[in-house]
């Protein structure tokens, strides 16, 4: 089967089982709360303020919940080392990190689908700009953070401490990616500047690095 | 060769092994049976050395015809085991569900049932392990450990299925503690012992005396009919 | 191999120290005393070349991890662990003498313009790419860490034309405008001896830690031979 035909079959098998077992789905949305509310007791701002910071505070917000579910992306393969009936298989393993990226990213979405509305509901947000530029700027940051956290959480599997592993090798790497989503986000909030070059930049860096990604996947799933 | 660090879990195998034939690879903890057939599937690169198997030197482009069972289970606890195998199927290209049916009756488990498989008795399993491993219909299979947790009578019934497969024209080796439940149908053992083939003896009146014996000076036969050969 | 070895650091290390009193001299004392900053300045004959020591190192880390992935020498693993540390002991310098020329001269420790950010990001990327060799479990901390080194250093250029335009849109100040516009030719001098000292010592620690990590690999795979001479 070609690689698009197993990518799918996989993400079908990983969202089967990720609805039959609510504990994850749920703790992961609850944490997203959270997040939320803490943000808005640490960071309480006038409504014309929160317009500036929300960009940033946003975002920061995404970050750890997309870190908490990149960081069980890999754990389910590993229970049973069931991994190694994927690559003993001649099925290839872009298919298998395509599989995972793109549950990554759907499942990430979902949650600042939540997170969302909770921030416009408590700093009071309403954009200036146009919300569908805000829309293309979050897909476009969830896949740059996404695309480079499975990956790296794969890399982490090897290691010990993978848990602070994990943020610690994405965050530097991820820094331009995060400053334009915050960037983007904050100059659609208030109407002060176009977005377009970060949107640019945006999907540059999702184009490099995930090309990066695949080539070197295989290399990385084989590492034993 | 194979190193751990500073652990030699291989070293020195030079081997070539034929088709058609069970082989039954017997020796303590530590002896290297399980990395050696992890280096076999091309799930672990050796450190020094190369295997070629089924005519190819990458393991990769041969992995269609070659099945892996290893010391764990495999499986998704989470999936049913239709759908465990229906998934795994898929990987090799497989797209009618019959073939996993088909898999999962062969080895005493029912297709319909749908009980995850975290919730399956330790035999039960085993035996859908064996079925993810076969049913892509391998030439060559690799089993480390499939008696392991099973009861006696299920794993003669194994024992027996493996002799019938191996009829059939592939190639088996099986990783045992157990190597009387192999008696019946084992064409040769091989015994392993601190990372080297020790000994191998082929299956005969005199080979169960050869079970108690004690490992040699390590050396592979060479046979006709080569198919899977690892050399230093 | 051993005896020439055994000579060759304290010879570089005269060498270096050799070196670093020329340079000090040279860039506290000959060097004329700059107009408007004063002798704070003079941190620019140290600042400059240590971070062209390290960026070049991170460009022998880019190449060498890509050869790695290519060829898997030994050699050119060796010689990424050590360009990075090295690479981050001359940025760690770069970072430092920064803030203390900026604060007497600028009034401020630091700023968020393209240079400085991108410099953090740099140092902040091959600090974790060191930590991800010492949390690597076993024989794949190479893989792994060319791997990442990869992705490091493409995503600098990146870091920098983000950076940049950042600041277009959001203007803060700038420092240490003045370094490359219209040098006196005393200073000139000065910077470039400076230039060329600071990129041997660098070759010179290059060297030896590149060395050095060859010995360690040796050294393990020394055990790794008697592992398997003597008992498992």
């Amino acid at each position: 089967m070609s690689t698009m035909a197993i990518a799918r079959a996989t993400l079908m098998k990983d969202l089967r089982m990720e609805w039959r077992s609510k504990d994850a789905i749920n703790s992961m949305l609850f944490f997203a709360l959270l997040v939320v509310v803490i943000f808005s007791f640490a960071f309480n701002p006038t409504a014309e303020e929160s317009r500036q910071i929300a960009g940033g505070l946003i975002w920061v917000a995404f970050l750890f919940a997309a870190v908490v579910a990149l960081n069980q992306t890999w754990a389910r393969e590993l229970r049973n080392q069931v991994l190694d009936a994927y690559r003993v298989s001649p099925a290839p393993p872009n298919a298998l990190f395509l599989a995972k990226t793109i549950g990554n990213f759907l499942f990430v979405v979902v949650l600042e689908c939540l997170m969302a509305p909770l921030f416009v509901i408590f700093y009071e947000l309403r954009s200036v700009g146009p919300v569908w530029q805000l829309i293309v700027v979050a897909l476009l940051g969830t896949w740059a953070l996404v695309v480079n956290g499975t990956f790296f959480a794969a890399l982490s599997i090897r290691t010990r401490s993978r848990e602070i592993m994990l943020p610690l090798i994405l965050f530097p790497i991820s820094i331009p990616a995060l400053l334009g989503m915050v960037d983007a986000t904050t100059s659609i909030l208030t109407g002060e500047a176009s977005p377009d070059f970060w949107i640019k930049m945006l999907a540059v860096y999702d184009i490099v690095f995930t090309a990066i990604c695949l080539m070197l996947f295989e290399t990385v799933l084989n590492a034993e | 060769m194979k190193f751990f660090g500073r652990f030699a879990a291989l070293r020195g195998v030079s081997a070539t092994f034929s088709a058609g034939r069970l082989y039954v690879v017997l020796g303590d903890n530590g002896a290297g049976k399980s990395t050696l057939l992890r280096v076999i599937t091309g799930l672990m690169e050796p450190s020094q050395g190369s295997v070629t198997l089924l005519g190819a030197t990458k393991v990769r482009d041969v992995a269609h015809r070659v099945g892996y069972m290893g010391h764990a289970p495999l499986l998704y606890d989470e999936l049913s085991g239709m759908e465990n195998l229906r998934y795994f199927a898929g990987l090799y290209g497989i797209k009618d569900g019959e073939v996993s049916r088909k898999a999962m009756l062969m080895v005493g488990l029912d297709p319909d049932l749908e009980r995850r498989v975290g919730q399956y008795s330790q035999g039960m399993r085993q035996r859908l392990s064996l079925a993810r491993a076969v049913l892509h219909d391998p030439e060559l299979m690799l089993l480390d450990e499939p008696f392991s947790n099973v009861d006696v009578r299920s794993a003669r019934d194994m024992a027996a299925v493996l002799g019938r497969v191996r009829d059939q024209g592939k190639t088996i080796f099986v990783v045992t503690h157990q190597a009387q439940l192999m008696e019946g149908v084992a064409d040769e053992f091989v015994h392993m012992a601190a990372g080297q083939i020790a000994k191998r003896v082929a299956n005969g009146p005199t080979a169960t005396a050869a079970l108690v014996g004690e490992p040699g000076i390590p050396r592979g036969e060479s046979m006709a009919d080569p198919e899977v050969r690892t050399t230093r | 191999m051993e005896s020439s070895m055994k000579k060759l650091p304290p010879i570089s290390i005269l060498f270096v120290v050799a070196l670093l009193g020329v340079t000090s001299y040279l860039a506290l004392a000959v060097a004329p005393t700059e107009r408007t900053m004063g002798d704070v300045q003079r941190i620019f004959y140290y600042h400059v070349p240590s971070g062209w020591v390290a960026f070049l190192c991170f460009f022998i880390n880019f190449v060498a991890s890509a050869v790695y992935l290519w060829r898997r020498s030994e050699g050119s693993d060796a010689l990424a662990a050590a360009s990075a540390e090295v690479g981050v002991v001359f940025c760690t310098v770069l970072l430092i003498t920064g803030p203390l020329w900026a604060r007497p001269v600028w009034g401020i420790w630091w700023t968020w313009d393209a240079r400085l950010t991108t410099t953090l990001v740099l140092w902040l990327i091959y600090v974790s790419y060191l930590v991800l060799r010492r949390f690597s479990a076993g024989g794949q901390t190479q893989v792994l860490a060319a791997a990442f080194a990869i992705f490091g250093f493409v995503d600098v250029p990146i870091v920098y034309m983000s950076i940049r335009w950042f600041r277009t849109q959001h203007p803060s100040p700038v420092m240490g405008g003045g370094e490359n516009s219209g040098l006196d030719p005393a200073m000139a001098h000065v910077f470039l001896f400076n230039l060329a000292a600071f990129t041997l010592m660098g070759i010179v620690f290059l060297v030896l830690r590149y060395k050095l990590q060859m010995s360690e690999q040796a050294l393990e795979s020394t055990h790794a031979q008697a592992a398997l001479k003597g008992v498992a």
